[in-house]
């Protein structure tokens, strides 16, 4: 840490809504987070957090017109965290096929599909709204372990909120940090790469248990962001311990 | 999927208001004391509707709307006077995370598929305010049941959801404020020909209506109103809590009073929730 200088984070404006709520749970998290469409202040962020709803293809557009996909990516190799959420999420993978096919960040492999109306299950509609539990993934037998990621301190089987009609699909399996379930549909409620960190439920619409997890994504900004993360170890787990949430 | 149990809070100016029927619009007390109150009692997701809105032309919550999202984590659904997709915008960067609309999408339908284009279906509710007529159909109606449309409510309810609509909320303005039970009925028809989420609203007065509107009218999410404000307002002035709304910013005697509030059994969120799990309906506790 800094002394007491709170970690600025850039929340990137696109035109995608639901900024206000971002901003006010990093406030309430410990962070000064700043709102910004300007593709060239995300080099001066300790971390950038990629919040959004809406349609990924008009997303999309905006993030190239403006220079701001360009300047993600380039932010994605700083080592700083990286932070997507719901539309923010879907929008790192290699395509989408929501209105037709598009491409996305291509950050993390894979695409974005439909979810599917489920046959025997009445109440698991789409678009998804409400209230889903999320749990530990597995990888090779084991369960993911969250306790050096931002869901620290969140029991498994919490709910969490979510909005969507689409879903992240990641070719490496390993990338999953979380599932839910939505009707016959297991997918993938949170994920990670290396410093880029994903959730397709909104954690600033879920409760105190969702200012949890921003405070957990404080404590990786708290980290001394100087120092790249390129020397994690082979499997994974972060260098440094999250610090915990008060 | 849990079913969502939504505080609906009808408000007026400054103030938080409830009427019957839509109508008789009575003061409550500050929207932004009740909001805190429910969030922390555990709401699933929080309701405000500018009643005056469309009658006015606009809708003036978007301070509210701040000063909401600075301090309830939880997802809020604005209607009200929602006219444009430059409107969506502005209430959605005020921190609200969907619209309601009713006038707007009866006068020109495709205004639902313009707003669900650019923010996602998940964002666009059409709110339907439904009359039943003597013959037994329900028609839809805006600007709280006052302005006829001739629309049959459920032909509309599919049509909206077919235009994109990614929720309905299906507000019976015969049972609104009256504590007689949902109108089961009404939720069933829409909710068994649409695929999108139904939100029932208008009439809850006891637990059980709770429950019966989720196990016979197929509800996704309940809207409350009476059933949890007045229990509020009456606790709040019985044990004089900081937050407690206060007597003379609104007319609360009749609350007091309860004489004329006798059909509806007021309680707490939190054991309106506790209940419902109780009674094997899924809902979110922690």
């Amino acid at each position: 840490m800094n002394g007491h200088t709170l970690p600025r984070v850039a929340i990137v404006d696109y035109q995608a809504g639901n900024l206000y709520s971002v901003e006010h749970a990093c406030r309430r998290a410990g962070m000064e987070p700043w709102v910004t469409s300007d593709p060239g202040s995300l080099a001066n962020a300790a971390g950038v957090i990629l919040p959004g709803v809406g349609a990924f293809g008009d997303a999309m557009r905006v993030l190239r017109e403006s220079g701001l996909a360009e300047a993600l990516i380039e932010f994605s190799h700083s080592g700083r965290p990286l932070i997507g959420i719901c539309l923010g999420m879907q929008l790192l993978l290699s395509e989408s096929h929501e209105f037709g096919r598009h491409r996305g960040l291509d950050l993390i492999e894979g695409e974005v599909r439909r979810l599917q109306n489920s046959e025997t299950n009445r109440t698991a509609r789409v678009p998804h709204v409400g209230w889903s539990r999320i749990y530990p993934a597995t990888c090779a037998n084991r369960f993911v372990n969250w306790s050096s990621t931002p869901l620290n301190g969140i029991e498994p089987g919490h709910s969490m909120y979510f909005v969507h009609s689409y879903v992240v699909c990641p070719v490496q399996h390993e990338c999953v940090l979380a599932e839910s379930v939505h009707g016959d549909t297991v997918f993938c409620s949170a994920l990670r790469r290396e410093n880029i960190w994903a959730f397709q439920f909104h954690p600033e619409k879920s409760g105190p248990r969702g200012i949890q997890l921003y405070q957990n994504i404080a404590g990786l900004f708290h980290a001394d962001t100087s120092m790249p993360l390129a020397g994690e170890s082979r499997d994974g787990s972060p260098r440094r311990e999250l610090r915990h949430a008060a | 999927m849990p079913v969502r149990v939504i505080p609906r809070l009808d408000i007026k100016g400054p103030n938080l208001v409830k009427g019957v029927h839509m109508e008789g619009l009575r003061v409550l007390g500050k929207p932004e004391q009740f909001a805190r109150y429910y969030y922390e009692s555990g709401a699933d997701e929080l309701l405000y509707m500018d009643v005056v809105a469309s009658l006015y032309g606009r809708n003036s919550l978007l301070d509210l709307i701040e000063r909401t999202a600075r301090e309830v984590f939880i997802p809020l659904t604005v209607g009200g006077g929602i006219r444009s997709v430059d409107h969506i915008r502005r209430v959605l960067r005020a921190g609200a995370d969907k619209v309601a609309i009713n006038t707007e999408a009866v006068r020109r339908p495709e205004f639902i598929s313009e707003a669900a284009r650019v923010f996602g279906s998940s964002t666009i509710v059409v709110s339907i305010e439904a009359i039943q007529q003597p013959d037994g159909r329900y028609l839809a109606y805006t600007d709280c049941g006052r302005e006829w449309t001739g629309l049959d409510a459920v032909a509309w309810a599919v049509q909206a959801a077919e235009l994109g609509a990614g929720e309905l909320l299906v507000s019976s303005v015969d049972r609104d404020g009256t504590g007689k039970g949902f109108d089961v009925e009404l939720t069933r028809q829409i909710a068994q020909r649409v695929s999108v989420p139904v939100i029932a609203s208008g009439g809850a007065g006891q637990l059980e209506h709770v429950r019966e509107v989720v196990e016979r009218g197929s509800a996704d999410a309940v809207g409350l109103a009476s059933l949890l404000h007045y229990d509020f307002v009456r606790s709040a002035a019985t044990h004089g809590a900081a937050s407690a709304p206060t007597a003379q910013e609104g007319n609360l005697e009749f609350v007091r009073r309860q004489t004329a509030w006798s059909a509806i059994h007021s309680r707490p969120l939190a054991e309106v929730k506790r209940w419902l799990w109780n009674s094997g309906v899924d809902c979110r506790l922690n």
